[in-house]
């Protein structure tokens, strides 16, 4: 794809476990489109937040990138030396971190924290670093007058709309937003995911969004990445993903959500088990031991992660099935649940 | 045996805060956690307490299992001032009314096994020691965990969330009591395992008839749970009724905003501004007169003098001057 901002290819991310690589991400690829709001989901463990600190190349000690690559505005992120992604970082790509809310030190005022990324990393002086400060605080809707508080006179919902704007505070070209609302009460995240909506339409931004909630990536999300075990298993337009996934791990996702506008409340069906240990990862598909529709096809050969119809991209053996197990996979009994 | 099991009147919760400088800076000495909350719940009722963080729906579940007293008012459980029970009473009351916790990675003793957490509460209320082993195989089994002998000997951090919070509300029902209350139970839990958690709490609590409390911000959570709602803003109740009426139709401006800003896995939803902005105000200094005036789009000089008191409408109770059918 020729308008992609970033493009990830094959990317696979290694911890060293006791001697032993484990591969947290493995093989991974998703494109995010200029412009546009990507979310990445799945359970903990999946490695989307791996994935999502690679991009800044800021991840634990005893991982690595060990494959792959990330094509960023021209650039291999997964090639480039340390000084030329540090120089990058906040510039063009910045993070925020998973709660947010606690990444701000709270013996520093507010000021002195986004005025030390304009200075260190924009170049500003101190003054047009105020100036700035106060700009980005009434972009993302704090009052001005807020800027000399220290992080704990602020709310949990004040707390992240600081680190958004600090995110903002170099006019990166991409954001990745980790879990930016999973603390939050449903008024301010809702106003949370408004105001990075607004935001990101206004300063044509593309944002990656990793969460575990679909109906945030529902309500925020152009295209969706649904990861499973450290492998991306669908890739989309939301709307199409929501309303015809091709994979069996999506179409149970989408089951144990309750919906506030549905005419009743119906039963919640859990998908049974859990992930498999990455140390030891299955042969064949990740998700085939807990799939209800897996064959033994599905055990024994690995599925690749193929486009299957225009821009909707699936790792199942059996998605040209896809709508008659959709069918099936709306019934509690599919899953194992008794009626 | 009384057909009412939980009756609040006028109950109140007014935390101490500050020390003698504070008092003569004239700064606020109390916050009110409960302010004046009025309720029954019948045997067998279930109602969801929602409402967003500091609004007082945890301070008053930890209210009826007696881990906080309150302050004024009453607060009975099955006839009793709770507050009054001691000795041998109270002891009965603790077997009788228990609390599932938000957290299950706080809730446990890492350093115990699961056994060891499971049998604490049989020994505090006296159970024989014989009858252990069967009353903990069987509560494992209650919660859904199969096999429950392979779980005995294995410690919280070899279990994952979802099975340590089964776990949890395992220990909350080994003593058998009438009455449990369920503080976001779900929350810190993956999404894919939450639909398994939630059904275990409806599926125990139908078949042992439980009385139960579901404490949770989340509309569409409580929906699934409990056929009735109270909503709470800053210690006191806004809305009261069956859960169903106040999603479709939602009568006080506070209860309108929780509905509107509950997102759906559905790409077809309003993305409409919310009627409400901000957050909660500090609870130290709260609004006179309605406490969620400052927020309320409705408010009018009155909101500010008077309080509104909670009014009958249709299936309703609700506390707002302008509310209507």
């Amino acid at each position: 794809m020729t308008d992609a901002l970033l493009s990830i290819r094959d990317l696979s991310i290694a911890y060293d476990v006791a001697g032993r690589d484990v591969l947290a991400v493995s093989h991974a690829g998703f494109d995010v489109p200029q412009g546009s709001i990507v979310g990445l989901v799945g359970e903990s463990g999946c490695g989307k937040t791996t994935m999502a600190r690679a991009l800044t190349r800021v991840i634990a000690d005893n991982a690595r990138i060990a494959g792959g690559q990330m094509h960023f505005d021209g650039q291999d992120l997964a090639q480039l030396s340390e000084s030329r992604m540090n120089a990058m970082r906040w510039r063009d790509i910045a993070f925020i971190p998973q709660s947010a809310m606690n990444s701000l030190d709270p013996v520093y005022r507010v000021e002195y924290q986004i005025a030390e990324v304009l200075r260190d990393r924009g170049g500003y002086g101190r003054k047009d670093a105020r100036r700035r400060a106060e700009e980005l605080f009434e972009m993302v809707g704090i009052d001005a007058g807020r800027l000399r508080d220290f992080p704990h006179q602020f709310s949990g919902g004040m707390r992240q709309r600081a680190a958004i704007a600090l995110a903002l505070a170099l006019e990166p070209k991409l954001v990745v937003a980790d879990e930016p609302v999973t603390a939050l009460d449903v008024i301010i995240q809702r106003q949370i995911l408004d105001q990075l909506r607004s935001l990101q339409q206004e300063l044509g931004l593309s944002v990656i969004m990793v969460t575990h909630d679909i109906s945030v990536v529902a309500y925020t999300c152009d295209r969706t990445v649904v990861m499973y075990a450290g492998k991306v298993v669908e890739d989309c337009d939301t709307a199409t993903l929501l309303n015809e996934p091709l994979h069996p791990y999506t179409m149970g996702l989408k089951n144990a959500f309750p919906d506030l506008r549905s005419a009743g409340t119906g039963v919640l069906t859990p998908i049974a088990g859990s992930p498999p240990d990455l140390v030891n990862p299955p042969s064949g598909c990740r998700f085939a031991a807990r799939c209800p529709f897996a064959t033994d096809h599905c055990r024994a050969v690995e599925p690749p992660l193929m486009e299957d119809q225009p821009g909707h991209n699936v790792a199942c053996h059996r998605a040209h099935e896809a709508a008659e197990l959709r069918a099936r996979a709306a019934e509690p009994e599919t899953w194992g649940m008794s009626a | 045996m009384s057909e009412t099991m939980i009756e609040l009147q006028e109950a109140r919760l007014h935390y101490k805060i500050g020390n003698a400088v504070s008092a003569m800076m004239g700064l606020p000495s109390t916050v009110k956690a409960v302010d004046g909350v009025s309720f029954t719940l019948k045997r067998g009722e279930s109602v969801g307490l929602l409402g967003e963080s500091g609004c007082g729906k945890t301070s008053l579940g930890r209210v009826l299992v007696r881990l906080e007293e309150i302050t004024e008012g009453s607060a009975r459980f099955d006839g009793e001032e709770i507050k009054e029970l001691k000795g041998a009473d109270l002891q009965r009351f603790r077997g009788r009314s228990q609390m599932i916790f938000q957290n299950p990675f706080d809730a446990v003793n890492p350093r115990y096994a699961i056994r060891r957490t499971l049998e604490e509460p049989l020994a505090n209320a006296g159970i024989p020691r014989a009858e252990w082993r069967d009353r903990v195989i069987g509560a494992l089994e209650l919660v859904g965990l199969g096999d429950p002998e392979r779980f005995l000997d294995r410690f919280p951090h070899q279990l994952s969330g979802g099975q340590l919070q089964r776990v949890v509300m395992a220990r909350a029902l080994i003593l058998e009591p009438d009455f449990v209350v369920a503080d976001e139970p779900v929350s810190m839990l993956d999404v894919s395992v939450r639909a398994g958690v939630l059904n275990v709490f409806r599926d125990v609590r139908d078949r042992l008839g439980l009385t139960a409390i579901y404490i949770s911000h989340d509309l569409a959570l409580v929906r699934y749970v409990c056929e009735r709602t109270i909503v709470m803003y800053l210690g006191r109740i806004m809305e009261d009724g069956p859960t169903e009426d106040i999603v479709r139709d939602p009568l006080h401006p506070y209860s309108q905003a929780l509905v509107a800003a509950v997102p759906t896995p559905n790409v077809a939803q309003s993305h409409d501004p919310l009627p409400i902005g901000g957050g909660a105000p500090d609870p130290r200094n709260p609004p006179s007169g309605c406490v969620f005036r400052d927020r309320c789009p409705r408010a009018e000089a009155r909101c500010a003098e008077e309080i509104p008191q909670p009014r009958q409408i249709g299936s309703r109770l609700v506390a707002c001057h302008f509310a209507a059918t």
